[in-house]
């Protein structure tokens, strides 16, 4: 997860230092913040630490969504701010009733401590933290603050959100999930993969239905966050579940950071940001294009990118598992992904309206185009070199 | 029971309070007086489930501490977001964009 988080962080701040040429006092010290919250994360162990790494990570991203400025950036912000302080609220109160319960809260010493027939007041902690969690992942029916607040922010900030503060704290869910928790959890794991779904189905729709750039690709997140959450039913010995959502987590990462990166190119130079303005892009930006189309292949799953080998591993443990109703709900997110791709594809080769000449306002900084690319290479080309990543995420969990 | 219980329930109660406090409240300053109403709810719990055998345990209280320091950072910025709202739309309330 460090790896991925240095991966996607590194092209995004050269993405971002075109951006912002013009210059933007609060992105560096709020995404330097945001880096050491995401990096404290992932290596802290114990509970109370992870709270405060979430409450670090949380407060940057608000800032982050509040730099541009704007009402209704300041808004989004604002959502996103009673959304994470409640989530990470929920969360400390479990931490609380856990401390209480055993008086430690490390969780290497609580793996061995939590049974069965623990106490009703740790079961009811294991769901605070597990919903308090839920809520900062934008599961599901929590998920309303999400596409305003990723949608609204400036591209290269939505990119960071996207593709890494999200998974952060999914990382902490599958933690607690599969380390002090897998007692308990066992029996509820049906839960998360029905919300998982009706995210999937959900999140396509809407980005089917988005009329704006970005809250095509805000939305496309929320259904993208459902499949990691399709796992937690069929995690077991063979690790094939573990294995496709790991995967899953790099190969999104990497996309959507991608994603965001060239939505953030074709506002700038079109200067607008509605679906039906990007006609006419495909001879303009042909490097942004092929960056978001290959982006799209990822979150379609089409062979041979990151997202085919995530969504087959992910198949292939529901059939292990005889969970037909699971590989139904991936393969219709994946073909329901393939409408809102090509949604946007479709409309940038077509001619720009003819009425109004466009004033070919800035050219695209080759920085920006590029950096995008290589983020949507990267996110396909890990699929043909996806066992060894599968091996090193093992190694990692 | 002992005071530190009837400490850990009164946060407990605090804590639900909070909650809904932030949810179904529209003011923005109420909602973030409800978030501190539900930190510190958080924090009783935390102290008063330690000290319900009466032996003072420092480190949850450390940790209130910690939580004590994030909880005034996080007001301040939510004070500040809502200074600036204030100032480009003249309300303090969230406008519902209607989906969802």
């Amino acid at each position: 997860m460090l790896l991925l988080t240095q991966f996607v962080a590194l092209p995004l701040f050269l993405y971002a230092r075109a951006y912002f040429a013009a210059g933007s006092a609060y992105f560096w010290p709020l995404a330097g913040f945001l880096l050491a919250g995401l990096n404290a994360l992932f290596l802290s162990a114990d509970l109370f630490n992870l709270y405060v790494t979430l409450e670090l990570l949380g407060l940057a991203a608000v800032g982050l969504v509040a730099a541009g400025g704007g009402a209704q950036q300041v808004a989004a912000a604002l959502r996103y701010l009673f959304a994470t302080l409640v989530g990470s609220g929920i969360y400390l109160l479990g931490v609380a009733l856990i401390h209480g319960a055993y008086g430690t809260v490390s969780i290497e010493m609580l793996t061995p401590l939590v049974h069965v027939d623990a106490p009703r007041a740790v079961w009811f902690a294991a769901g605070l933290m597990l919903i308090g969690l839920m809520l900062k992942t934008a599961l599901f029916p929590f998920h309303y603050w999400l596409p305003p607040a990723h949608g609204g922010a400036p591209a290269p900030v939505s990119a960071l959100l996207s593709a890494l503060v999200v998974k952060a704290s999914f990382y902490l869910i599958l933690r607690l999930w599969l380390g002090p928790f897998a007692a308990l959890t066992t029996a509820a794991a049906w839960l998360p993969a029905i919300m998982g779904s009706a995210a999937i189905l959900w999140g396509s729709w809407r980005a089917i239905r988005a009329l704006r750039l970005k809250e095509l690709v805000a939305y496309s997140t929320v259904a993208q966050l459902g499949y990691l959450f399709l796992i937690f039913p069929l995690l077991g010995a063979d690790q094939l579940a573990l294995q496709a959502g790991g995967m899953q987590v790099v190969a999104h990462g990497l996309a959507k950071a991608a994603m965001f990166a060239a939505a953030g190119v074709v506002i700038q130079v079109t200067g607008r940001d509605a679906v039906a303005d990007v006609a006419g892009i495909a001879s303009r930006l042909p490097v942004t294009l092929f960056a978001f189309g290959l982006a799209g292949i990822t979150l379609m799953g089409l062979p041979p990118s990151g997202g085919f080998l995530a969504k087959w591993l992910l198949i292939d443990a529901a059939l292990v598992r005889g969970r037909w109703e699971l590989v139904t709900v991936i393969l219709a997110g994946g073909l329901l992904a393939a409408v809102y791709v090509f949604r946007v594809l479709r409309q940038a080769f077509l001619p720009p309206p003819s009425g109004e000449r466009r004033r070919v306002a800035r050219r695209p900084v080759a920085m920006l185009e590029w950096t995008a690319f290589a983020l949507a290479a990267a996110s396909v080309l890990v699929g043909l070199r996806g066992m060894e990543i599968v091996r090193l995420l093992g190694a990692g969990a | 029971m002992s005071t530190g219980l009837v400490f850990a329930c009164a946060g407990a109660l605090l804590f639900a309070m909070g909650v809904a406090g932030v949810v179904l409240l529209e003011h923005l300053l109420r909602r973030i007086l409800a978030f501190n109403l539900m930190g510190s709810g958080a924090f009783l719990v935390l102290v008063g489930l330690a000290q319900r055998f009466g032996i003072a345990d420092p480190v949850p209280q450390a940790m209130v501490l910690t939580g004590i320091v994030v909880a005034v950072a996080a007001t301040a910025l939510a004070l500040a977001l809502a200074r600036r709202l204030f100032a480009l739309t003249g309300g303090y309330t969230l406008s519902e964009d209607g989906d969802d």
